[in-house]
């Protein structure tokens, strides 16, 4: 898939992942991707409900050799 | 409008500081409007230096420890440097953030922090001591905000 910015969180833990994947999307502009890495399981669903509740549409959730792969789309 | 958080953080230990920090980043993140009261010994986690935030073993039976270790010895002096070196190693292991970091986090998310000016004057804190970004006020200021969010919770 195609995106604009990557955010590795490999090695960080709740909230760190969420946390800074919000200051990441903050000089995107709409409409743009960004792919977030991040090894922490609970990413997983916090990653979703960072995007049910903020409205930036989680585009693909997967998982890659041990790593979590994000790509979210700024609303 | 946004939503809105309320957190009354009451304890000063190393353990007990993480919930306020994790949750308000958070909230902060999903676009909620937040607001932290520190009282009583919350109010340690307003200091400039957070070096004596610290977490004892000593009646606090569910602490993990990685050998048994009887309340006698637990009460020695330098346990709680130990056990709070030993707690901070872990929590960096982990990809945990630090206080101060996930303190940092908040603040440049807008999550606004009060003081109780009551228990400063009670506990004679020097403001000085504290960081710059705190508005100091007591129980009816904060809870003009708490009476209205949407999720209110005492740490």
């Amino acid at each position: 898939m195609n995106f604009d910015k990557e955010f590795d969180a490999s090695g960080l833990s709740c909230p760190l992942p969420i946390v800074k994947t919000k200051k990441s999307l903050a000089d995107m502009q709409s409409g743009q991707v960004l792919k977030v890495i991040a090894t922490d399981c609970g990413a997983v669903k916090d990653m979703q409900a960072f995007a049910d509740q903020t409205g930036n549409p989680l585009l693909s959730s997967s998982e890659e050799a041990g790593k979590y792969i994000f790509f979210i789309q700024k609303k | 409008m946004s939503k809105k958080m309320a957190i009354i953080a009451t304890k000063g230990t190393l353990d007990m500081a993480y919930p306020p920090f994790i949750l308000a980043s958070t909230a902060a993140a999903l676009g909620y409007d937040v607001q932290i009261f520190f009282t009583f010994y919350g109010l340690q986690l307003l200091r400039k230096d957070l070096s004596s935030v610290m977490i004892s073993p000593l009646a606090n039976p569910a602490m993990p420890m990685p050998v048994p270790m009887p309340v006698m010895v637990q009460m020695l002096p330098g346990m709680e440097s130990m056990a709070t070196m030993m707690m901070k190693q872990k929590l960096k292991k982990h990809g945990v953030a630090s206080l101060e970091e996930l303190r940092e986090l908040c603040l440049e998310a807008d999550v606004k922090f009060i003081a109780c000016q009551m228990t400063v004057d009670l506990f004679e804190f020097d403001k000085s001591e504290f960081i710059e970004n705190v508005e100091y006020g007591g129980a009816s200021m904060f809870l003009g905000f708490a009476g209205e969010t949407d999720i209110c919770l005492f740490v």
